[in-house]
């Protein structure tokens, strides 16, 4: 029995040694927060493969970002706050420059721990929207678009549709019961004010295998447009139960978040006319995927299995990486240093200017929308578009060229909660000057 | 020969029925408590207690309460999850309401009302038993859970649903927010975590902890020879969730600083509690501490072992970290039913009589 106990002491001293996780060596460090497990892997994969697929490209075939290796810190959070957190705090040590979390949960979590530390946050298309008041949110970015102007995109799309018109229709909004699918709705119902349409709120419990009696509701109201704020394996069923319930393609409309090939591919050819939100192209039809496959993926150097290049929520992650690189770039210039900090990575991010120049640049063309980052818009002007999904040849085109959201609403919105916030916690709003 | 109960006389009946009736027991729990007040604080930086020590405290006393609950009244429960978020609610509640008010109080408060719901919930108990109780039990968790989305008053009303953790001091000291320094956090954690322990040991081992073992070990015997099955099954239930409570407000409060209900208090939170029972042992102080130090700890050693130590990728980390978990949780249920405690007890026995078992 000593013995045993003489084991366990030494197992423990081991062990409590092992508890540390190891120091990295490089010196740009990325942490990126993914998800391979889980119900929400289906669409945490691509985006991480994307995200490492673009350092990795960098390091290749330019030796870095100006001559400094970028390295991913990859960590597992299972889209859950509580992983997240510990990722986030195992990682801060080694240098993080900028977290981008792909959860809106975790980002929530990560808002005030980052401020304190002075490490930006970038929360693409998703987190805290009125993050993008910059005056009060000085760490956190959520550049180029955000939900609300997500949620106001799609209604813009049915204006389109019904010439300019849209009172007295019914919209169903089919929601993740979570922060995140929670945020449209206030911007919804003041759209629903505006343009006299009806609003449905129908909440999909965490993870959203089952939703038999949310679409039993739908078949029985029948709204004209059903909006989709879902995420994992919640979007394919959802799409399949639409299918199932022979509700129109056409008028079924998903946030970014729901509308990548492993969503709709499940329904098959039922899915057919599918329409999402996105803002930024998919497909390998860019000059830089030719160095990817060159630098990359016939090196097997590819993050995951290498079989994502191309679908939507690969090129996300990818796009994320370019903002990402083209930020450190920035930053790098602005303080005259290769060897960045946190602080200084923020005022790169800050410094943000997307043009048609700096993407084709970088090989991507016309691949995003162009946008400028400033002190008080930490937002962009969340251009999107509609894209719709073509099951036959199986793959995505977008209807429109990236518009505008009807920001009349959306600011005092933004300036409202982002007040809310800072009375919360104290915060001055920053003079931007 | 050096652990041993000889020479070590009582005198009086005070120091017959102490705690912990052997002198080195004895010393080794002071130190452990110098150790915990007095070094750790000094020890510690925001990966340790992020990741693993306020987890481990924090579900330490959910632990301690469930086995006040399962362990020694027989009562099962699925409901842990659903009563830490009563907890957590109302923590968020009282925080935001009276914004002076003491942290102590705040958490303390957050117990009571989480034993009155408790109270509530634990009223079928007297009718069903067994597995129709934990399937009501089970009721409450979804049940809670609901309540806390479908009800904006909740969480104030804010857009997400979201509650968050306003900065709180104590004595100068940032005890939650994003400032809050980790040895505040911890000392903070530890000083409720004994308390409380040293309450539920001596609850268990005096007049209300024996009526709670006679209900589970026969409870129709127990009614016979004078236990009132109302007042103990509904005392088991109230403080069992007052414990649970405190664990569900320094969970929302301190550790996590902003919590979604559906998924910091799933019914895996409630199976997770559980599971630190049973692998800590039914029914023991130690087992409880055992078993979350077990449930906290395996998968971070785990995940920093293959992914930091071996450089694996992380999603086969994170399944076979699954596999190992749920691998030893049926080792243990197979080799040792009785848990993390019962090796505990054998060790100690086995070291009384050595080197000379006979």
């Amino acid at each position: 029995m000593k013995k045993l106990k003489i084991a366990a002491l030494a197992s423990l001293v081991c062990a409590s040694g092992l508890l540390m996780s190891v120091p990295a060596t490089a010196d740009l460090v990325f942490p990126s927060l993914s998800y391979r497990t889980g119900p929400y892997a289906v669409n945490g994969i691509p985006y991480a493969d994307g995200y490492a697929d673009y350092m990795t490209l960098v390091n290749e075939r330019d030796g870095g970002i100006g001559g400094e290796k970028a390295q991913i810190l990859e960590c597992e959070t299972g889209y859950n706050t509580q992983k997240g957190v510990e990722c986030y705090e195992s990682t801060k040590g080694q240098g993080a420059l900028v977290y981008h979390p792909l959860s809106t949960g975790i980002t929530y979590q990560l808002i005030p721990k980052a401020t304190a530390d002075g490490i930006p946050i970038h929360s693409m298309g998703y987190g805290r929207t009125s993050a993008a008041n910059g005056k009060i949110f000085d760490h956190i970015f959520n550049y180029p678009a955000n939900y609300w102007n997500g949620a106001s995109h799609a209604v813009n799309h049915m204006l389109e549709v019904n010439g300019g018109d849209i009172k007295g229709k019914k919209v169903a909004l089919v929601y993740h019961n979570s922060a995140y699918g929670k945020e449209p709705i206030r911007t919804l119902e003041e759209l629903a004010a505006k343009h006299g349409y009806s609003l449905t709120l129908i909440p999909v419990d965490h993870p959203g295998q089952e939703q038999k009696s949310q679409w039993l509701q739908i078949r029985r109201e029948r709204p004209d447009y059903v909006v989709l704020w879902g995420w994992g394996v919640m979007n394919q069923v959802a799409i399949q139960e639409a299918a199932n319930i022979r509700f129109p393609m056409e008028n079924f409309i998903g946030v970014w978040w729901s509308g990548s090939e492993n969503d709709v591919k499940p329904a098959g050819p039922k899915a057919n006319g599918y329409k999402a939100l996105t803002f930024h192209d998919v497909g390998t039809n860019f000059p830089v995927f030719e160095d990817l496959q060159k630098y990359v993926v016939d090196a097997g150097k590819a993050a995951g299995n290498g079989d994502q290049v191309g679908t939507v929520l690969y090129n996300r992650g990818f796009y994320a990486g370019f903002l990402t690189v083209e930020a450190a770039k920035l930053a790098q210039e602005i303080h005259g240093t290769k060897d960045i900090t946190p602080a200084m990575m923020r005022d790169g991010m800050e410094a943000l200017k997307v043009d048609a120049d700096l993407m084709a640049a970088a090989g991507l063309p016309g691949f995003g929308p162009e946008f400028e980052v400033s002190c008080d818009n930490h937002g962009g002007p969340g251009l999107g578009a509609v894209q719709q999904w073509d099951a036959a040849s199986g793959s995505w085109k977008l209807l429109s060229d990236y518009a505008e959201s009807d920001m009349s609403v959306i600011q005092p919105l933004i300036d409202e909660d982002s007040a809310g916030f800072a009375a919360e916690n104290n915060i001055e709003a920053r003079n931007c000057g | 020969m050096f652990y041993r109960q000889a020479g070590d006389f009582k005198t009086s009946y005070r120091g017959d029925i102490q705690t912990f009736p052997l002198k080195q027991d004895r010393i080794g729990y002071y130190l452990v408590l110098a150790i915990a007040f007095l070094v750790v604080p000094f020890l510690l930086n925001d990966y340790w207690v992020s990741a693993v020590i306020l987890p481990f405290l924090i579900f330490a006393i959910a632990a301690l309460g469930l086995n006040i609950l399962t362990g020694y009244c027989g009562q099962v429960s699925l409901g842990t999850g659903g009563f830490m978020a009563v907890g957590a609610y109302a923590c968020y509640k009282l925080m935001t309401a009276f914004p002076e008010m003491n942290m102590f109080v705040v958490v303390l408060g957050s117990g009571i009302v989480t034993a009155a719901v408790g109270l509530l919930f634990g009223i079928p108990s007297l009718r069903i038993k067994g597995f129709y109780l934990a399937v009501a039990t089970l009721a409450a968790q979804f049940f809670l859970v609901w309540l806390f989305n479908k009800v904006p008053w909740f969480y104030n009303y804010s857009a997400s649903g979201q509650i968050n953790a306003p900065e709180r001091l104590m004595m100068g000291f940032a005890i939650t927010g994003p400032n809050a320094s980790p040895a505040a956090r911890y000392l903070f954690c530890l000083v409720i975590l004994v308390a409380l322990a040293v309450v539920a040991r001596n609850l268990t081992r005096g007049r209300v902890g024996r009526s709670w073992m006679a209900i589970r070990d026969m409870d129709i015997a127990a009614e016979i020879i004078g236990v009132n099955p109302l007042k103990t099954k509904l005392s088991a239930f109230a403080v069992s969730s007052f414990f649970v409570g405190v664990a569900g407000a320094l969970f929302f409060s301190v550790y996590l600083g902003a919590v979604e209900v559906t998924e910091a208090f799933g019914i895996n939170q409630s199976f997770l509690v559980l599971f630190m029972i049973i692998i800590g042992g039914l029914g023991s102080i130690f087992g409880s501490f055992a078993g979350a130090a077990f449930l906290v700890l395996m998968p971070v050693l785990l995940k920093n072992i293959m992914v930091g130590g071996l450089g694996w990728p992380t999603d086969i980390a994170a399944h076979i970290e699954f596999i190992i978990v749920g691998g030893l949780i049926v080792l243990f249920l197979i080799a040792e039913p009785h848990g993390l405690a019962q090796l505990w007890r054998i060790a100690k026995e086995k070291l009384l009589l050595w080197p000379f078992p006979h």
